[in-house]
């Protein structure tokens, strides 16, 4: 795609992240190609949302290198975001807004028009059927994760990165959210996933990374 | 892009008719600062007129303060921020809506509850274009400056107070400007230079505020 790379691929190098005077992790490098889906684990406090904020470019690593098709994503910042989706613990939506408005305006923001009607479509896709236009903020904690997650299902986007997807969901919703991370991985996608449930999104591509104690 | 600039417009304008007692707190700040002095100084036309400039001058000023903490710090909470830092494309023109509808909110309704405010002091009539003319000049550059400072703020506790200690130095010219055009247009020199120098600072910080507003919040989600 890029530099004559025939494969997309994110390629971490030498990553180190310090929060304060602690240092998070040191001397990290990974990388990642499409169709493979990376389950990033450790105990609290060990750097997991970090790292995934220094991947979605949303903080400055003390050192190392984040490169996407062999490019530095702090050189490429509107390109790389063009391919990336981050949810973070924040859901991102507005609680005076509804969940058709909150979605189509996140569409619109990251650069592809979404119309009324598929924005009702993809939010009853999502479970969330007679609750749609009603202003987010008298939606439980579950629903406004879903409609959050409800980005996934029309975001073109190739790396996901996902900070504990799976919080507030009920049993259905955990199930549907596992079926569409699958699904994106099939479809050559790059998942980057922390979660501390058990779930089974985690199929043969499936690459663990332990932050903590013992580094990667 | 302009899309994306017309939708965050949009989006904020929805929000801010949907939780309208935001845009009154501001509005009525302004109007009772205003009228508190000639309550206090008392009913004597000739002193009145010659402090009219000064004083809603300074009530803008104030005024267009209070409303600033409220400008990113709700998008920081919710997440909105962090979604906004992630889109495809320059983060300045995003910025610019935010402002925009910020001062659509904040700023213009100063601007034209101003001439009311103006008869309190016996101002004439060129005197009240004159204020007009220059809050309609003024005004968007507070709400450009202030926006600097609520992103350098963003995140911090009692942002507040250090807010107004940043912000309030930098609204000096605007302040000397634009008071400065309705004396000069009281006095009969005619404040054309004062609004000419009003605009051009309107111009020089909508093209540098947003590159200062934009790196200020990546540092600030960093």
């Amino acid at each position: 795609m890029h530099n004559g790379h025939s494969e997309p691929n994110l390629k971490i190098a030498g990553l180190s992240c310090v929060r304060g005077d602690r240092v998070l992790f040191s001397d990290l490098s990974f990388s990642l190609a499409t169709g493979e889906l990376l389950h990033l684990k450790g105990r609290n406090g060990s750097g997991k949302t970090t790292l995934l904020r220094a991947l979605a470019g949303l903080m400055l690593p003390e050192s190392g290198e984040i490169l996407w098709c062999g490019e530095d994503i702090r050189r490429m910042r509107e390109e790389y975001s063009r391919h990336l989706l981050y949810l973070g613990h924040l859901n991102g939506i507005k609680g005076d807004l509804s969940a058709v408005e909150n979605l189509r305006v996140s569409a619109i923001l990251n650069g592809h028009r979404l119309s009324e009607s598929r924005a009702w479509e993809v939010l009853g896709e999502i479970g969330l059927q007679g609750h749609e236009d009603l202003p987010s903020k008298h939606l439980s904690q579950g629903q406004k994760r879903r409609v959050a997650l409800a980005r996934l299902l029309i975001s073109p986007a190739r790396i996901w990165i996902l900070d504990e997807p799976f919080t507030a969901l009920d049993v259905a919703a955990v199930e549907l959210l596992q079926a569409v991370i699958s699904r994106h991985i099939e479809h050559q996608g790059i998942a980057i996933v922390t979660t501390h449930q058990e779930v089974a999104i985690l199929s043969e591509h499936t690459r663990t990374l332990s932050l903590g104690h013992d580094h990667a | 892009m302009l899309e994306s600039l017309y939708w965050v417009i949009r989006r904020d304008l929805t929000i801010a008719l949907r939780r309208r007692s935001d845009i009154f707190t501001t509005l009525i700040f302004f109007m009772i600062v205003v009228s508190l002095f000639p309550l206090g100084i008392g009913p004597e036309p000739d002193t009145l007129r010659l402090i009219a400039p000064g004083v809603v001058w300074v009530g803008a000023l104030l005024a267009s303060m209070l409303a600033l903490e409220q400008l990113f710090s709700a998008d920081h909470r919710d997440g909105t921020l962090e979604q906004m830092l992630l889109t495809p494309q320059p983060l300045a023109p995003l910025v610019i809506g935010k402002v925009v509808a910020h001062w659509l909110v904040s700023g213009l309704p100063l601007v034209l509850i101003s001439p009311l405010l103006g008869l309190q002091y016996d101002l004439p009539w060129e005197g009240l274009r004159a204020l007009i003319i220059s809050l309609l000049l003024g005004t968007p550059t507070l709400s450009l400056i202030g926006a600097i400072g609520a992103a350098l703020t963003l995140g911090l506790r009692s942002g507040g107070v250090l807010l107004a200690l940043l912000v309030l130095p930098l609204y000096v010219p605007v302040l000397i400007f634009g008071a400065g055009a309705v004396e000069a247009t009281l006095s009969g020199l005619g404040g054309d230079a004062h609004l000419r120098m009003l605009a051009a600072i309107l111009v020089a910080s909508l093209v540098l505020a947003p590159l200062a507003i934009a790196a200020a919040l990546r540092v600030a989600t960093d």
